[in-house]
C-alpha cells in the first residue's frame, strides 16, 4: 500500500517549498520529498524577479513592467503578471525579508564590488543598498579570500556608486585557521564566545567591533562578508552596530553561503508551519502511471517506499540541480523522463563566449498554461504532473537575473492548480 | 662584435627557455622573447608525457634512444617538474603479437629497460584496465608538468642574466647588408592591460644572433626575411579527465593510431590523441568528433572512461619538419626528430638559425645542440652544463621531506604545495601571514599565488600555470575572483578587472568540449555565480552609468533599524 496525500512535490528549492506552502495554505494534504542539499547552498539569498531583458537592456528599475514583453515561452508569460504579485506577496508573508515596499528594484553590491538589481533581499543586506546614498566602509578579513574588501570598494567606485566608500583589511578575532569554513565565522558570532587578543579576554562581537572602530571614519554604514551568525543574525547586527555607532550589513557571497541556507531554513519553517510534511535525502526512482502518474518510488535504505497522491509537481531544479541532466548525445528529465526541448548537435548548446547566449541556459521542460510538462508533439506529458522552477526551460535566469522570481512564481502557480484539481 | 655575444632566442616554449639557460649559463648575453606567455604555443599544449622512448622504439629509434637518455637526466635536473608513473604499452586480443615483440625488442635495441606483465600482473597495477588485454610491456614512462618545467628554465636563464619578455611578439626581422642583425618586437603589455615586463611600444632589439625556436611558427619568423621554413603543424587533441583513472602511462600497443594514450597528470588523466596536419598554427578546426574518438576508443582499454567526467579537451599543434626530399604524407610517419636550419648555409642569410622538429622530452638536448652551435659561429669554447646543473626548485629535492615538517604541512593542500614548489618551498611559503586556500581544486595557497604575481605580473593565465590555479573541476568558478582579489592592492581595480575576465574567458575555452554530464553542471554554475551572484556579465563599471537615484532606497534610512529588527525577528531563521 502505498503513503498517501493529495499533492506530492518532488524537490525542495525555493521552487518546491512554495509549492508545497501554497498548495497547503489552500487547505490541501501535501507531501514534499526532496533529494540532495538543495542549490540555494550556493545561492546568495537575494531574491531577483528580473534585472535584465532578454535582449540584455537594464538593470530594470521596475522588473514587472518588463514582464509583458518577454517571449511568449517564458515562464512569467506562462502564469502571468499578476500570479507574479501573488505569488511575492506569500513569500513576503513566510518571510523576513525586505524590498516588498515598492515594485521597484534595488541595487545591491556584490562580493566582487559590482552592483545587481533584485526585488527582496534579507534585512541583514538592507544597509547595504547601493541605492542608499550613506557612506559606506567594507570590512574584510584576511584568510577570506572571497571578499577582499579594498578591491569591492574599488570596484564598487568605479561603478559610480552615489557615496563613498573605502575598504579595510582586518583579522578576524579569536584565531581561527585560515582556512576556516564560513559556518565557524557565524558559530563563533552566535555564541558571543570569550576570545583573547594580545591578552585581553572579551566576547568575540567586542573584540571585532574594537578592531573595526578605529578605521571607521564617518561612514554611517559597515559591510562584512555574509557570515555574521547561522542561528542570531539580525542580535549579532545589532550588537555590532551599537558597538560601532553605524548600521551593520551583509555584503551576499557564493557558496556555502549562509543568507541562502537561512532563507532555505526560513522556508522549512513556514512549510511545518503550513501542515504540509516533508522528508528530505532520498530519490524519487521510479514512477508508476501512463497519461496519470499513479505513484512513484522513493529509495530509502535500499527499499522502494511507494508514494501515491492525486497530483505532483516537479520542482527537481535545473542543470546546476540535476534536475536536468544530459550526456553525449541528448539532455534529459531524470525523474519523470519529460521531454527536454534542445539541439541535437551538443555544439550547438553554448555559445563561445563566457557570457554569450548559451542555449544550455533555457534548457528545460516546456509547458501548456498550467505548467503541466509537454512532450514532443506538444501534449502533456501526465494529466496530473506539474512542474516548477529551474526545471523549466525557456529562460536564461543568470543573465535576466529572474531565478528566485521564476522559482517563486511558478511554484506558487504550480501549487495552486495542483490544489484546485486535487479537491 | 661585442666581446658577450648578445643573442636574441625567439619563442618561450620548452626549446627558446631551454637554449636561454643553456647559452646563459655559458655566459652569453641572452634576450628571450614569447608573444604570449611562456608556453603559449605548442608547449602549452601537450599530454605531459616524459616519454621513455618506448613509443618511438619500433618506428624511429634515433628519437627513442635520445628519449630514454633524456629522460634518466630530467629526472635529475628536473625532480619537481616529474612524476615517474612507469608505463604499460598494453596489448588487445585483436592487436598484432608481431608488432609486441617488435616493441619488445626495439625497446632493447635503444637501451629502454622493458619487461612483459601479464594480463593479471598488469590489472593488479592499474585496475581499471579492460579485463580482456592479453599483457602489457612495462617501460619507464612518466609525467611531467611543462608550465613548471618551462617557467623553471626561464627563471634559471634569468638568474644566469637573461632577459625574459613575454607578450613580445615579434614582428619584424631586422636585416642589413644581407644579414640578421635583430628583430622588431611588439610589447603588448603595459598599463591599463597585463602589467609585467616591457609595458608596451615597439622595440628594436639588435643582437650578434638570433635563434628562431618558434616551433609551429617558425615558418612566419622565416617569412619575415623571405626564407622558406617548411613547418608542417599537424594538430592533435587532448582530453583531460577530472581524476586519475589511472596512474601508470597506459599505451595501446600497435602501430600507430590515434586515441591510444592516457597519461595520469596531476589530479587528471589526460587522453590523447590525434595528428592532422593542418595549415595554420593559429587557426584549425577543433571538433566534437575528435573528443567523441578520445572517449570510445581509450574505453577500449579503460572501460570506466565511457562514464567518467571530462573537464575540458584542448589541441595543441606538432611543429614537425622533414627534410624537403622525404615527403610523407602521413604526419604520423614524419620523425620526431628536430633539426637546425643554418639560415647561412642553407639560404646565404647569415646571423640566423632555425631549429624545427623534435619533441618536449628532448628539449634539453635540443638546448645544447644550438647552443654549441652558436658558440662555434663565435669560436667560444664553452661546455653546456644543464644535464648536471638542477634547475630552481629542484636544487634539492630530498629537502621536500623536512619542508613538509618544517611547515607542518601535513594535509593534502600543503603536501601538494611542496611538491610543486620543490626545493623553492621555504622561500615562498615560509610566511608569517595567514596563508589560506585559494584554488580549493588543486590546493593553490595565496602564498603561491603571490610568488607568481611577484614573477609574472598581473596576468592572471601566467600565474594558472605556475601554480595550477583554476584548473581542476570547478574550472576556476569559485576561485577565478579569488585570484583577481590577490593582484588587488598591487595593480588598480581596472588591471585587476580585466585580468579577471581574460581569465574567465580562457577557462570557458577549453570546457566548451566537454559540456555533458556532471561538467555541463559545472559549466551552469558557474555562469550562475559569475552572472547572477557577482552580475559580472552586466558589469556597470564597463557599460552606461547607472541611475542610482531610480532603484529602492530602501524603507529606512535614519539608522537604527538593526534594533527594531531585533524586536521584529531577533534570533529567528530566515533574516
Amino acid at each position: 500500500m502505498a503513503i498517501e496525500s493529495d499533492i506530492l512535490v518532488v524537490g525542495g528549492g525555493l521552487a518546491g517549498l512554495t509549492s508545497a506552502i501554497a498548495a497547503a495554505h489552500e487547505g490541501a494534504d501535501v507531501r514534499l520529498v526532496s533529494y540532495k542539499q538543495s542549490t540555494l547552498r550556493n545561492a546568495s539569498g537575494l531574491v531577483d524577479l528580473l534585472g535584465y531583458t532578454p535582449d540584455g537592456d537594464g538593470p530594470l528599475p521596475d522588473p514587472y513592467e518588463a514582464m509583458g514583453d518577454l517571449p511568449e515561452e517564458h515562464p512569467y508569460r506562462t502564469v502571468g503578471v499578476d500570479t507574479v504579485r501573488e505569488a511575492m506577496g506569500l513569500f513576503d508573508e513566510v518571510t523576513q525579508y525586505e524590498g516588498g515596499h515598492t515594485d521597484t528594484n534595488a541595487l545591491l553590491p556584490t562580493h566582487g564590488g559590482t552592483v545587481k538589481p533584485t526585488a527582496r533581499y534579507p534585512s541583514g543586506a538592507a544597509a547595504g543598498l547601493a541605492s542608499d546614498d550613506r557612506d559606506m566602509l567594507l570590512v574584510g578579513f584576511e584568510s577570506m579570500t572571497d571578499f577582499d574588501a579594498p578591491h569591492a570598494a574599488a570596484h564598487l567606485d568605479a561603478v559610480g556608486a552615489p557615496f563613498d566608500v573605502r575598504g579595510v583589511t582586518v583579522q578576524f578575532p579569536g584565531g581561527l585557521r585560515a582556512d576556516a569554513k564560513v559556518t565557524r565565522y557565524a558559530k563563533l558570532l552566535d555564541t558571543n564566545r570569550d576570545v583573547t587578543v594580545r591578552g585581553r579576554t572579551r566576547p568575540i562581537r567586542e573584540a571585532l567591533a574594537a578592531r573595526v572602530n578605529p578605521l571607521i571614519e564617518d561612514e554611517a554604514r559597515v559591510g562584512f562578508p555574509a557570515v555574521l551568525g547561522d542561528d542570531r543574525p539580525a542580535e549579532i547586527r545589532a550588537d555590532l552596530g551599537q558597538q560601532m555607532g553605524a548600521d551593520v550589513f551583509e555584503v551576499p557571497m557564493g557558496p556555502p553561503s549562509l543568507p541562502g541556507l537561512r532563507l532555505e531554513d526560513a522556508l522549512f519553517e513556514a512549510l511545518d508551519e503550513s501542515g504540509a510534511s516533508f522528508e528530505t535525502g532520498n530519490p524519487v526512482v521510479k514512477y508508476e502511471g501512463d497519461g496519470t502518474l499513479e505513484r512513484v518510488f522513493l529509495e530509502k535504505n535500499g527499499a522502494r517506499i511507494p508514494l501515491s497522491a492525486d497530483q505532483y509537481v516537479l520542482a527537481t531544479g535545473g542543470l546546476v540541480g540535476k534536475g536536468i541532466d544530459s550526456d553525449r548525445e541528448r539532455v534529459t528529465e531524470p525523474v519523470f523522463d519529460c521531454h527536454v526541448p534542445h539541439p541535437s548537435d551538443r555544439y550547438d548548446w553554448f555559445d563561445t563566449d563566457v557570457f554569450g547566449d548559451h542555449p544550455f541556459a533555457a534548457f528545460g521542460v516546456a509547458t501548456d498554461e498550467e505548467l503541466r510538462p509537454l512532450d514532443g508533439g506538444g501534449e502533456p506529458e501526465f494529466d496530473n504532473l506539474r512542474a516548477a522552477g529551474g526545471v523549466l526551460g525557456g529562460y536564461d535566469y543568470a543573465a535576466e537575473k529572474s531565478g528566485s522570481g521564476v522559482s517563486i512564481a511558478t511554484g506558487y502557480a504550480a501549487g495552486l492548480h495542483a490544489a484546485a484539481e486535487a479537491q | 662584435m661585442a666581446s658577450t655575444p648578445h643573442i636574441a632566442v625567439l619563442g618561450g616554449g620548452s626549446t627558446g627557455a631551454g637554449i636561454a639557460r643553456d647559452l646563459a649559463m655559458r655566459g652569453l648575453d641572452v634576450t628571450l622573447l614569447e608573444q604570449g606567455n611562456l608556453t603559449h604555443g605548442t608547449t602549452g599544449r601537450m599530454h605531459g608525457l616524459l616519454h621513455s622512448g618506448g613509443r618511438y622504439a619500433v618506428s624511429d629509434q634515433a628519437s627513442a634512444t635520445e628519449c630514454i637518455e633524456e629522460n634518466r637526466i630530467l629526472r635529475d635536473i628536473a625532480s619537481h617538474c616529474v612524476e615517474m608513473t612507469d608505463g604499460l604499452f598494453v596489448k588487445r586480443p585483436e592487436d598484432s603479437e608481431e608488432y609486441f615483440q617488435e616493441k619488445l625488442q626495439g625497446c632493447e635495441e635503444c637501451g629502454i629497460p622493458a619487461e612483459v606483465v601479464s594480463r593479471e600482473e598488469a590489472r593488479a597495477m592499474e585496475p581499471h584496465l579492460a579485463k580482456d588485454i592479453d599483457k602489457a610491456i612495462i617501460v619507464p614512462d612518466g609525467a611531467v608538468d611543462p608550465f613548471r618545467l618551462v617557467v623553471a628554465n626561464a627563471a634559471s636563464a634569468q638568474e644566469y642574466g637573461a632577459r625574459i619578455e613575454t607578450h613580445s611578439k615579434v614582428t619584424d626581422l631586422l636585416v642589413e647588408s644581407g644579414e640578421v642583425v635583430g628583430v622588431e618586437v611588439e610589447h603588448t603589455s603595459g598599463p591599463g592591460k597585463r602589467v609585467h615586463g616591457t609595458q608596451g611600444g615597439t622595440e628594436e632589439i639588435y643582437a650578434d644572433y638570433v635563434v628562431n625556436a618558434t616551433g609551429a611558427w617558425a615558418g612566419r619568423i622565416g617569412d619575415m626575411a623571405g626564407l622558406d621554413i617548411e613547418v608542417r603543424p599537424s594538430k592533435g587533441v587532448m582530453t583531460i579527465m577530472n581524476v586519475r583513472q589511472v596512474d601508470t602511462v597506459i599505451n595501446r600497443c600497435k602501430p600507430k593510431g590515434d586515441a591510444d594514450i592516457i597519461v595520469p597528470h596531476e589530479t587528471t588523466a589526460i587522453l590523447g590523441t590525434t595528428d592532422e596536419e593542418v595549415e595554420d598554427p593559429e587557426d584549425y578546426p577543433e571538433e566534437q568528433w575528435e573528443v567523441d574518438m578520445m572517449i570510445d576508443t581509450l574505453s577500449e582499454l579503460v572501460p570506466m572512461l565511457e562514464e567518467a567526467r571530462t573537464i575540458r579537451s584542448f589541441w595543441g599543434v606538432r611543429p614537425l619538419y622533414e627534410p624537403p626530399d622525404v615527403g610523407s604524407t602521413d604526419p604520423t610517419d614524419i620523425t620526431r626528430d628536430f633539426f637546425l636550419l643554418d639560415h647561412e648555409d642553407r639560404d646565404d642569410l647569415p646571423g640566423m638559425t632555425s631549429i624545427v622538429g623534435g619533441k618536449f622530452t628532448t628539449y634539453r638536448m635540443m638546448g645544447e645542440k644550438i647552443s654549441d652551435h652558436v658558440c662555434e659561429k663565435f669560436g667560444l669554447e664553452r661546455d653546456c652544463r644543464t644535464a648536471a646543473v638542477p634547475l630552481p626548485g629542484s636544487e634539492d629535492f630530498t629537502v621536500m621531506r623536512d619542508y613538509m615538517e618544517e611547515f607542518g604541512l601535513r594535509s593534502p593542500i600543503g603536501r601538494r604545495s611542496v611538491e610543486r614548489l620543490g626545493s623553492r618551498a621555504e622561500e615562498v611559503l615560509g610566511t608569517d601571514r595567514p596563508n589560506p586556500t585559494v584554488c580549493s581544486c588543486e590546493g593553490v595557497t595565496r602564498a603561491e599565488v603571490q610568488d607568481a604575481i611577484s614573477q609574472s605580473g598581473s596576468d592572471l593565465n601566467a600565474v594558472r600555470i605556475r601554480t595550477r590555479a583554476t584548473m581542476g573541476n570547478c574550472q576556476g568558478g569559485f576561485c577565478c575572483h579569488r585570484l583577481a582579489n590577490e593582484l588587488h592592492g598591487d595593480f588598480d581595480q581596472r588591471v585587476v578587472r580585466e585580468a579577471w575576465d581574460e581569465l574567465l574567458q580562457e577557462r570557458w575555452k577549453g570546457q566548451r568540449h566537454a559540456l555533458w554530464g556532471d561538467q555541463l553542471s559545472q559549466a551552469a554554475l558557474n555562469y550562475s555565480l559569475h552572472a547572477t551572484t557577482q552580475n559580472r556579465d552586466h558589469d556597470p563599471a564597463d557599460g552606461d552609468p547607472v541611475d542610482f537615484a531610480a532603484f529602492d532606497g530602501g524603507l529606512d534610512h535614519t539608522g537604527g533599524s538593526a534594533a527594531t529588527d531585533v524586536a521584529a525577528d531577533g534570533g529567528r531563521h530566515g533574516d
